[in-house]
């Protein structure tokens, strides 16, 4: 974790994460666990309105934070509390380690704070010769090991009981069995003492109350009442995001907090210390209370009009808890202080460019942590935006700028692909000419073309070894829009008329997604218009950092789309069959150009919809008669929160003449992630075949979804590790 | 039995708190007596100066804090714990009793429902020692104090917080961890169990 840290070393990291068994064990238990106890948790509440409340109350402070503070300041000091404002984190330190110096502190408790952790206090005081004792058991724990929280809230979780035994049978010197129950008791007995002796006490704070000047602090061991009761010194250190007008602000979001936490409906404890509060051992009978409030960065957020909701972060910890990424590796490989998805995004404002450089790219975008957030953060979009403001600052890596130029393109970017076709004939394995089909038409297409090309032989050169995991698809020798003339059949009376929106990969990588929709389309009486001038819809170039290339194809793609000039009136509806695609041009594109078409962006978004949504939902398809063969559906981030939908594919399933048999985590990410798995291959494999797993063990023969990317992974990753498992996508199950 | 007592207790449960129930305060008291005395006697963190050591002859007194009562329960209590026996009964003086005390016996402002939650003014250093350093807190509160949700005290809490020197403790279940394995562990710091004694006076 030093700041030159390299990303072939962060890769080492990752890698060794991989391997830890325990940790790997430990993340999926609690990964699986967790899901189950938050939705307990928020059973009968509605977790949407909750959410945007909080939303609403954070954002509205972080408007006002000045006017909070100030406010805060005058109620605090007319009780007696001396407030003091720290720009940076080293002048917190200084200030912290002054009240000390002048208390005459020489021991210290602490109660867990992520602030302290941010401004890295401990080491400042410790440095200054100043003992300072962590008294959250897993702080303690990780303190004692030299290492930093692994989790916002969880700081140990990465360890296990043996690992906790064998630290306490060193700091005791006395034996310690590995049972939980009496490693607790260790930690009681021995921090005891510490909490007696301190002459100085510090701790966080969940929540600051302007209007009585009052400081909140939610925990479950009660540490918090010890460190702010027994020495005669109170510290509290908060960052200024911390502020709320009022408590009925802080209760609301002390609802969401412990559950969206930890699934539990409250903390053991939630203290409000509005003090000075009485402390015997001192002749005054009142504590000496310091509130430090921490800036370090967090104002210019605030006046950031893209990141200041990053602010309405409530430190819960969730976002980490639901990350496949996560899941994988641990938080200490994914963060740097701050754990998990808007770890990702702080560690850039609050600990720079070189320690959020290659953090930020470790993101597969599959929008899980939006959907728990409980602040309402747009996590995944700050992600990118966070990724090419590092590329923006410290230059562009060159396959980036490469990508970005050929994207901008469309017949530079058709052209290579083309070329690319023939370039991979040399790699190309014809003996697999894809047997994994569900029901393979053989030369099925009016373009006189097998639908699917089949499996690259072996990976390029330009690939290292740990990206074999899965087999690549060939690149199709003719795309489908080379094949559209002579697949689209003229509709009489149509039922709708729609365009279709290819996508770059089922162009050109699988088109007979998209020729086994056209039957669909033409016996159910679609009048399909493709227009030529479509091209990538720009995701991979928002995921590679490249927003300004982004936004080039986002207006190429809107021109290209409003096939008469009308604003897409001529058309009901634009229909895709890539889930990703759908997601961004319905959310991605008009934030690209809201200040180039926002009206045009608009109107383009309200038509856009997945494939499965028409054909269920608008079009009303009817059931066939069909084999029953046992069909597992993984749900593509972007269909499930991306779009936001659940039913239409499962139904569709059942229509199709198969049977929709549930697997575990269906909505969880395959691990594609676009280039994430190019950059990520070894954490990609890994997320890959635990979903792999999952769907053995639902009994399925055939496992259906609903975007490319997803075919690509799971597909390739089924061949390669040799599974009993047709991959296909839902129009190739509904019109084989 | 009220509706929101009822709430109450159930959602106290689940965090594994004791809900007793009581028709007056005097029966409140009496239960607190009897489990101080089913008890297990407690395991001292580190020496209580004013307690004999751990291997003195005759066997040490249990004691019991009860901070915040009024002078007549505290009489009553006294006398309870007197007809006992063998009990030692505190006001205040927490400060010598660092290594632990058997039971901490508060009354609770309030009770929120919808999370089992007690809402005690701790403001007294004496409240916040006698419900930290006891193995059993056992709280008495009022039925009628019992609001169904923190949301609807808005009004209380913030006349409660606004006082200077206030210390306002939420306080739900007993002291908890789940810091090792994310298993779950009662009692790292405060009380190894919490009592809840609902009185429902006529």
């Amino acid at each position: 974790m030093s700041k030159t840290e390299t990303f072939r070393s962060y890769k080492h990291r990752l890698d060794t994460a991989l391997d830890n068994r325990f940790l790997r064990q430990a993340m999926d238990n609690f990964a699986v666990a967790y899901r189950t106890s938050r939705q307990n948790a928020f059973a009968g509440m509605d977790v949407e309105a909750l959410i945007q409340k909080v939303a609403d109350a954070k954002a509205g402070a972080i408007r006002n934070n000045a006017a909070l503070l100030q406010q805060f300041t005058a109620n605090a000091e007319a009780h007696g509390i001396h407030v003091h404002v720290a720009d940076t984190a080293e002048d917190a330190n200084r200030i912290i380690e002054e009240i000390a110096q002048k208390t005459g502190s020489k021991k210290i408790v602490k109660s867990k704070s992520m602030t302290a952790e941010e401004i890295h206090l401990n080491r400042w005081l410790e440095t200054s010769g100043i003992d300072v004792t962590e008294t959250d058991l897993g702080e303690w724990i990780v303190q004692l090991r030299k290492e930093g929280p692994s989790h916002m809230v969880m700081p140990a979780i990465h360890l296990s009981r043996f690992q906790v035994a064998d630290l306490f049978t060193d700091v005791t010197g006395t034996d310690q069995d590995p049972e939980i129950e009496r490693l607790v008791k260790v930690a009681r007995k021995e921090l005891r003492e510490k909490f007696v002796d301190a002459g100085m006490g510090i701790t966080g704070a969940n929540y600051a109350v302007a209007d009585t000047g009052t400081i909140g602090i939610a925990t479950n061991e009660g540490n918090a009442r010890l460190v702010t009761t027994l020495p005669k010194v109170h510290v509290a250190l908060v960052g200024i995001d911390k502020l709320l007008p009022t408590i009925a602000d802080a209760l609301t979001i002390n609802r969401i907090l412990p559950k969206n936490a930890t699934g539990q409906a409250i903390t053991s404890y939630v203290t409000w210390i509005t003090g000075p509060s009485e402390c015997t051992t001192v002749p005054s009978g009142k504590r000496e209370m310091h509130i430090v409030f921490l800036d370090n960065g967090r104002s210019r957020i605030a006046a950031d009009p893209e990141f200041s909701q990053v602010l309405q972060c409530v430190r819960c910890g969730a976002c980490a808890n639901v990350c496949p990424v996560y899941r994988m590796v641990g938080g200490h490989q994914m963060g740097y202080i701050y754990i998990g998805a808007i770890g990702l995004i702080t560690t850039y404002f609050f600990h720079g460019l070189e320690n959020a450089k290659n953090l930020v790219k470790n993101c597969t975008n599959c929008g899980a942590c939006k959907a728990v957030c409980a602040g309402g953060i747009d996590l995944p979009h700050l992600i990118k935006q966070v990724h090419a403001r590092i590329q923006d600052e410290a230059g562009h890596p060159l396959q980036s700028l490469m990508l970005a130029k050929v994207l901008k393109n469309r017949k530079l970017f058709h052209r290579l692909l083309r070329t690319a076709y023939l370039a991979q004939q040399l790699v190309l394995d014809r003996s697999l000419a894809d047997r994994s089909e569900p029901s393979r038409t053989a030369p099925g297409s009016g373009a006189g073309q097998p639908s699917d090309t089949g499996f690259l032989r072996h990976l390029p050169m330009i690939f290292s070894s740990d990206h074999n995991f899965r087999r690549l698809p060939a690149i199709a020798r003719i795309p489908f829009r080379d094949r559209f003339a002579a697949l689209n059949q003229p509709v009489d009376n149509p039922k709708f008329t729609i365009a279709l929106f290819s996508g770059c990969v089922q162009d050109f990588v699988y088109p007979g997604h998209l020729e086994a929709a056209m039957k669909g389309f033409a016996r159910h009486r679609i009048n399909v218009i493709f227009p030529m001038d479509q091209s990538c819809c720009g995701l991979p170039a928002v995921s590679m950092g490249e927003t300004a290339a982004a936004r080039e194809v986002a207006l190429q793609n809107l021109d290209a789309m409003d096939v008469n000039g009308s604003n897409y009136e001529g058309v009901d509806y634009i229909v895709t069959l890539c889930a990703s695609c759908a997601s961004h041009l319905t959310h991605g594109v008009p934030k690209l150009v809201k200040n180039y078409a926002p009206e045009k962006a608009e109107a383009f978004a309200k038509k856009v919809v997945p494939f499965s949504v028409f054909m269920n939902d608008i079009l009303g398809l009817g059931p066939v008669s069909g084999p029953g063969r046992k069909t597992a559906f993984h749900s593509p981030c972007h269909l499930c929160r991306g779009m936001d939908v659940h039913q239409a594919p499962r139904d569709l399933i059942d229509k199709s003449g198969n049977r929709y048999v549930p697997t575990e985590e269906e909505e969880t990410c395959c691990g594609f992630g676009g280039s994430f798995s190019t950059t990520f291959p070894a954490v990609s494999r890994e997320i890959l075949t635990r979903k792999l797993d999952d769907v053995a063990g639902s009994g399925a023969e055939i496992l259906v979804t609903e975007c490319p990317g997803c075919v690509l992974q799971l597909k390739g990753g089924a061949a390669q590790q040799g599974r009993d498992l047709s991959v296909c996508h839902l129009s190739e199950l509904l019109f084989p | 039995m009220t509706d929101l007592a009822a709430v109450f207790a159930q959602k106290a449960s689940l965090v594994s708190a004791v809900v007793h129930r009581a028709v007056s305060r005097a029966e409140a008291f009496d239960r607190a007596v009897s489990l101080l005395q089913n008890s297990v006697p407690m395991t001292p963190q580190m020496s209580n100066p004013l307690l004999p050591s751990a291997g003195a002859k005759e066997a040490a007194a249990r004691v019991m804090a009860a901070p915040n009562l009024g002078t007549a329960d505290f009489r009553y209590l006294s006398q309870a714990c007197d007809t006992a026996g063998n009990i030692q009964l505190l006001q205040n003086g927490m400060r010598d009793y660092p290594g632990g005390i058997d039971m901490g016996l508060t009354w609770a402002e309030y009770g929120i429902a919808d999370t089992g939650t007690l809402v005690i003014a701790s403001d007294s250093e004496e409240i916040r020692l006698a419900t930290m350093l006891c193995e059993v807190h056992v709280a008495v509160l009022n039925v009628s104090d019992i609001r169904p949700s923190a949301d609807d005290m808005v009004e209380e809490l913030s006349a409660m917080t606004a006082r200077t020197g206030s210390y306002t403790a939420f306080i739900t279940g007993a002291s908890r961890t789940a810091d090792i394995e994310r298993v779950l562990a009662i009692g790292v710091h405060g009380p190894l169990e919490l009592h809840i004694i609902l009185v429902e006076e006529e």
